[in-house]
């Protein structure tokens, strides 16, 4: 009955980040109408305070604490402090907007934060329960957040579906994880592994485990045909909500990829290969062909998440820590992206405007030359044309499957993406060669310029030195191995 | 058959139809009290599978907390079964289908030789002193306290969340403050006005 207490100290920054969130949750109560800026300055300092106990603790080892269930390895510290950054950035660009829906609340901050939680808990989960429990964490967050615009029915539409869906994709994933448990009789990654390449289990099983594995990991991920949430959420949710589903918890998703699939089940490449490949033909052609016919801009980058998403996999399917790297490069570009684009689309609603329909970006030249610039950029990357980042991380993903060998797979891959610059490109029109529909002017705020601006230029400065970037991913994925 | 087989496939059989009662019965309050049930078979194969503390958690969690909430919550919302089962025959050729065909597929799967008892090792037997709460409290405090933290977040997530969807102001709301009610004056509620008299012609 001897049992040491756990060493704490890999798990100092989600310590600090739930102590924060508790002091928050507090301080909140305490505050006024007026000072709600506090809560939003004590959400930003918990961020940084992670950030720094994060880097500072890092340790080139890995450490395993909590009787093995916890890990700190390379990828986990490179993957939160992008998190980090992310729900930092993504805060700095919808304080504005929330404040004129009405959304900015200790609720909503204190939401943001368990979410961080939640992605932290599953990026450095070596465990299938803690796996399982982060990504409860991070959804119930989002669920809610969803939903908090309790007063627009299109909002409450979209948060019952999402959580919906989410149940039942939890309840695939949770089904696959008992399956493989009842085989291996073990839910530790490191014990999953060994077992399943001594070979001595019942592989059939294990396979019907990994179809309900995938099949919950997909609905994460946002990857057809278990896509169908995506359009619905990203119209109904607040725009802001949409920015945050959008970005940090796709590198989460990407940690939770790498544990389960590539640590946990190595031994199944061969099964999990051709489920991929089915998984991301099908985003690839449903995102790109379904986003030709919206009008909606939100509608369209929620068909556009899922063709990246696609394209993201196409480097996991390489399976080797090349291909891991470029689909982890191309996760970080993916998310800069999206920062951006969402942000731009805050910038220019204002209150009792939306900005949500194409239209809306018609001559935003006339009205902006700047933000029509970095709006220009950020398509450009998304449609994956040099000298953009977007151009890059594609070029990486489909080099890492030529590398395995699949080229028929990465000329469907092109096709795919030349059929999606179309309606990349299609913006870029409507903000240089049409008429603008209203005159109203964009009222820009001094840290959210800045930063939007940043984040324009990020996308082509990483275009033209892509190697700091995936210098990062590179030591991320191959460190631990 | 030994005792623990004829107990087992009682408890199975009562599990396995009154699971089927819930989806398929008529009445909402119907459904919910075959769920109470379902739960309380369970409970039962629980026992006899040694897990005696879950067994008596979920009766007295589930059956005796949740469901019970569960119930009145049916009871109030008058849920109207007419518009629910609307055009069920519509899409019943459709659904009864894909039924068969995922009944199909998860025989095919589970038919195979990797299934079965078997397959299973036989789980092993405990002295008579050995208290399986002792030993759930003392994995969960120990080696589990990571994931049991986590757990106690995820309940907070849900009690902040709840608290934030249904704490709000409602637009549209008939609401009368006392303080004014009490502070009215003659000159708000009653308007004197001066008419001329009409002649009836």
């Amino acid at each position: 009955m001897n049992f040491l207490p756990p060493n704490l100290a890999p798990a100092y920054p989600e310590i600090f980040l739930l102590i924060m969130v508790c002091v928050l949750l507090l301080v909140d109560l305490m505050v006024g109408e007026k000072m709600r800026y506090v809560t939003y300055l004590l959400a930003q300092i918990a961020l940084f305070g992670c950030a720094l106990i994060t880097f500072t603790t890092s340790v080139p080892e890995v450490v395993y604490t909590f009787s093995g269930m916890f890990v700190d390895d390379a990828l986990a510290d490179v993957l939160k402090l992008m998190v980090y950054i992310t729900v930092s950035m993504f805060l700095v660009y919808s304080h504005k907007y929330l404040a004129m829906r009405g959304l900015f609340s200790g609720e909503f901050f204190s939401l943001v934060l368990f979410a961080t939680l939640g992605m932290m808990v599953m990026i450095s989960a070596s465990n299938f329960l803690i796996l399982y429990l982060g990504l409860e964490l991070l959804s119930l967050s989002l669920y809610a957040m969803v939903a908090l615009r309790r007063d627009s029915v299109v909002a409450t539409e979209a948060a019952m579906k999402f959580f919906i869906l989410g149940a039942l994709s939890s309840g695939f994933l949770l089904y696959g994880m008992s399956l493989v448990y009842g085989v291996t009789g073990a839910l530790d990654i490191t014990r999953v592994t060994e077992v399943i390449q001594s070979g001595v289990v019942d592989s059939t099983v294990l396979v019907v485990g990994l179809v309900f594995i995938i099949a919950g990991i997909s609905f994460k991920l946002s990857v057809a045909p278990f896509h169908m949430w995506v359009p619905d959420v990203y119209q109904g949710a607040p725009t802001a909500v949409v920015l945050f589903i959008g970005s940090a918890p796709k590198l989460a998703a990407f940690g939770f990829v790498m544990r389960l699939l590539v640590e946990g089940m190595g031994g199944m490449v061969a099964d999990w290969q051709g489920m991929l490949i089915i998984l991301t033909i099908l985003s690839m052609a449903v995102g790109n062909l379904a986003a030709i016919a919206q009008t909606n801009i939100k509608r369209m980058l929620a068909y556009s998440t899922i063709s990246h998403m696609g394209f993201m996999l196409l480097g996991i399917i390489s399976a080797d820590g090349n291909g891991y790297s470029s689909s982890m490069f191309y996760i970080v570009v993916y998310v800069i992206m999206t920062l951006g684009t969402f942000g731009m689309l805050m910038l220019l609603s204002h209150e009792e405007f939306e900005a949500e329909r194409l239209d809306d970006f018609k001559g935003l030249n006339r009205r902006n030359p700047w933000y029509a610039f970095i709006t220009l950029l950020l398509m450009f990357s998304l449609a994956g044309i040099p000298p953009t980042v977007g151009f890059y991380a594609k070029l990486s993903v489909l080099q890492a499957v030529l590398g395995a060998g699949y080229i028929w797979l990465a000329v469907v891959a092109v096709l795919f993406s030349l059929i999606g610059a179309f309606y990349y490109l299609r913006i870029v029109k409507l903000m240089y060669f049409d008429e603008p529909e209203s005159d109203a002017p964009i009222s820009p705020h001094g840290d959210v310029e800045l930063l939007i601006s940043v984040n324009g230029l990020a996308v082509i400065v990483f275009g033209i030195f892509p190697q700091t970037l995936m210098t990062l991913c590179v030591y991320a994925i191959q460190r631990p191995i | 058959m030994s005792f623990p087989e004829i107990s087992f496939y009682f408890f199975a059989t009562v599990l396995v139809l009154s699971a089927l009662g819930v989806i398929t019965s008529r009445n909402p309050v119907h459904s919910a009290l075959l769920l109470v049930l379902a739960f309380f078979t369970s409970a039962g194969l629980w026992l006899m599978l040694g897990a005696e503390f879950l067994a008596i958690t979920l009766v007295l969690v589930y059956v005796g907390a949740v469901m019970v909430l569960f119930l009145f919550v049916v009871m109030m919302l008058d849920i109207n079964l007419d518009s629910l089962r609307e055009g069920f025959w519509k899409w019943f050729p459709f659904g009864a289908f894909l039924g068969l065909v995922m009944a199909a597929e998860v025989s095919m799967v589970l038919m195979n030789k990797s299934f079965g008892v078997n397959q299973l090792p036989v789980p092993p037997l405990h002295a008579a002193d050995y208290s399986n709460t002792k030993e759930l409290g003392r994995l969960i405090y120990t080696e589990y306290v990571y994931a049991f933290e986590l757990a106690a977040v995820i309940l907070l997530v849900a009690m902040v969340a709840a608290i934030a969807l249904t704490l709000r102001r409602r637009s549209g709301r008939k609401f009368l403050d006392p303080a004014q009610q009490v502070a009215v004056k003659r000159k708000d509620r009653v308007r004197i006005v001066s008419m001329p008299s009409e002649k009836k012609e």
